[in-house]
């Protein structure tokens, strides 16, 4: 009995290796191919480069304008991310706490928008900011928001709900704000949540792309827009389009590698909450 | 009392005038000017049913939703069987399992644009050089045709969810006592039985979620479809939401394209209700 559990974990072992190269092989290509001239593309494209063509890498570098795209990345997924933990944990606080009637509906509003997919209100929405003129950074991140607040507040309401009122009770005695009680005393307890939300938000917000395609002029273009321009400018071109997703990638299998742990954790608490 | 009720709006308030801003009243307010000739601006004409009447009548919308749903079928089936299948592979308690879990779900932190793009490189230049290496030549001209352009967007999908539907089973499967599992092995049930008998009930909530998320990710989808595809060839790939898109940004038939979104609306609700209704009720029987 001792053996077959030995030989059938070594199957284990041995199946899990054969798919977890298949699942990297669309990486592996692209890496390899990144480094190849067009012509070198053409003709093999399964082997590893003769010579490494270090120049795809900076071309592409400078035509998706990467520092920019970064920078612009950057701000509209720390800018969203901010005001969604802020006001998400801020309005599951009250709306789990209140137990009024009214609290309650509030509440089932929130998740009802879940209900609502984006492609739903994308037309009049973009034809609304248009008209106020805010089809901006600004315009944006209040979008991200409004999207945003659906799940966050859904994951922080059933999290505060965990945390005792008579905490909120003794500290209200002892004379303490609302406002004090919930950032001094509960916001720091639902730092695991924060983390869920956080991360759940990050993914979404920095890889997508519909919605910044819609708002952003292209001077503000995300990395995910500014790749689409980048790859239409470059169809035939397969060297410098896989140097330019190469180049899109690392910042996001970087992170990955330090918090995947807590990334996977995060995803499986949002999802089956 | 007062001061309560003001401390309470004054920290709802704030997400609550976003949501309504950005998802409650476009939501309305298209579906009000989906009735009329509404060009994105101004509306002249209430035009009742018709552009409901149109859209039920445009062979491309039809397509289209024939297609999102040909498409979320595989994907359902493909995702789940392998992510389940994965979930219990990582959790045999193997050394690489932790390695294993994190490569299988790397796909999913990667926007669905850019997985498109690899993905368009690897059906036209990928499959091709290893169909000439094995003589095999269903692998070539890949993305050419509506079948392959078909497959092509179901491969990208299961490689991309099956690791992020993984980790939804993993914590199920996790969840299951591990004395109930040894009792079952001591009496005598080999690994299948183990599984199907024991684990598989237990894990049937975890069927409600990854269901769920699999089927609205496939109706929604457009990031993949329009990196991969582009709905090429001859439109024969243009899913629902690629086919809203076209028809407002495209054509700018802005009233037109937006009764197309409010049936898409309705269309994923009511799976969606559907379906927790149904898997709520299987999972009190069971």
């Amino acid at each position: 009995m001792f053996k077959q559990k030995h030989r059938s974990k070594f199957l284990f072992s041995l199946v899990g290796i054969l798919l977890a190269l298949l699942w990297l092989s669309p990486f592996y290509l692209m890496l390899v191919n990144a480094f190849k001239s067009n012509f070198e593309i053409f003709n093999s494209v399964l082997a590893f480069p003769e010579t490494f063509m270090f120049d795809n890498f900076k071309q592409a570098f400078i035509d998706l304008d990467f520092i920019n795209a970064l920078t612009n990345s950057l701000i509209i997924s720390v800018g969203s991310i901010l005001l969604i933990i802020v006001f998400s944990s801020m309005a599951a606080y009250a709306l789990s706490r209140n137990k009024s009637r009214l609290s309650g509906v509030i509440f089932l509003v929130f998740v009802a928008a879940m209900l609502i997919p984006f492609q739903s209100v994308m037309i009049p929405l973009i034809s609304i900011f248009g008209r106020i003129d805010m089809l901006n950074t600004y315009g944006l991140l209040f979008m991200y928001l409004g999207f945003g607040s659906s799940l966050s507040i859904f994951l922080y309401h059933g999290a505060v709900k965990g945390i005792p009122v008579s905490l909120d009770e003794a500290a209200m005695i002892d004379g303490a704000s609302r406002w004090t009680i919930f950032w001094k005393i509960i916001f720091p307890m639902l730092k695991p949540i924060t983390i869920t939300v956080m991360i759940l938000n990050v993914i979404w917000i920095w890889n997508d792309y519909l919605l910044p395609s819609l708002v952003l002029s292209q001077e503000y273009a995300t990395i995910p827009l500014r790749m689409f321009y980048f790859f239409g400018q470059y169809t035939k071109q397969w060297h410098l389009a896989l140097a330019g997703l190469t180049i899109a990638i690392i910042p996001v299998i970087v992170i990955y590698f330090f918090a995947q742990r807590h990334i996977i954790k995060g995803v499986a608490d949002g999802a089956v909450k | 009392m007062r001061n309560k009720e003001i401390s309470f709006w004054l920290f709802v308030l704030p997400a609550l005038f976003a949501l309504t801003v950005v998802v409650f009243f476009p939501f309305f307010y298209g579906f009000y000017y989906s009735f009329t000739d509404w060009n994105g601006l101004t509306a002249t004409t209430f035009l009742g049913l018709e552009n409901y009447i149109a859209a039920f009548q445009d062979s491309r919308f039809k397509d289209s939703i024939e297609f999102t749903i040909k498409f979320a079928i595989a994907s359902i089936i493909l995702v789940n069987i392998l992510g389940l299948g994965l979930a219990v592979l990582v959790t045999q308690k193997i050394k690489i399992s932790n390695g294993l879990r994190t490569i299988f779900f790397m796909p999913n932190l990667i926007g669905g644009l850019i997985l498109g793009f690899i993905w368009q490189f690897i059906f036209i230049s990928g499959f091709d050089a290893v169909g000439r290496l094995l003589n095999l030549p269903f692998l070539q001209g890949w993305l050419s045709t509506p079948e392959t352009g078909f497959w092509g967007l179901v491969i990208l999908n299961v490689w991309q969810y099956a690791g992020y539907i993984m980790v939804i089973y993993i914590s199920y499967l996790q969840s299951v006592p591990e004395e109930l599992v040894e009792a079952a092995e001591i009496d005598g049930a080999n690994i299948f039985q183990r599984f199907w008998r024991v684990k598989f009930p237990l894990v049937a909530p975890a069927f409600t979620i990854s269901l769920f998320l699999t089927l609205s990710n496939a109706f929604k989808l457009y990031d993949q479809n329009l990196a991969l595809t582009n709905g090429g060839p001859f439109g024969s790939t243009e899913m629902l939401a690629m086919e809203i898109y076209k028809t407002a940004f495209f054509r700018y038939e802005m009233a037109y394209a937006q009764s197309k979104a409010v049936i898409f609306f309705i269309l994923v609700a009511v799976v969606a209700l559907t379906q927790v209704y149904v898997n709520k009720k299987r999972e009190v029987e069971l």
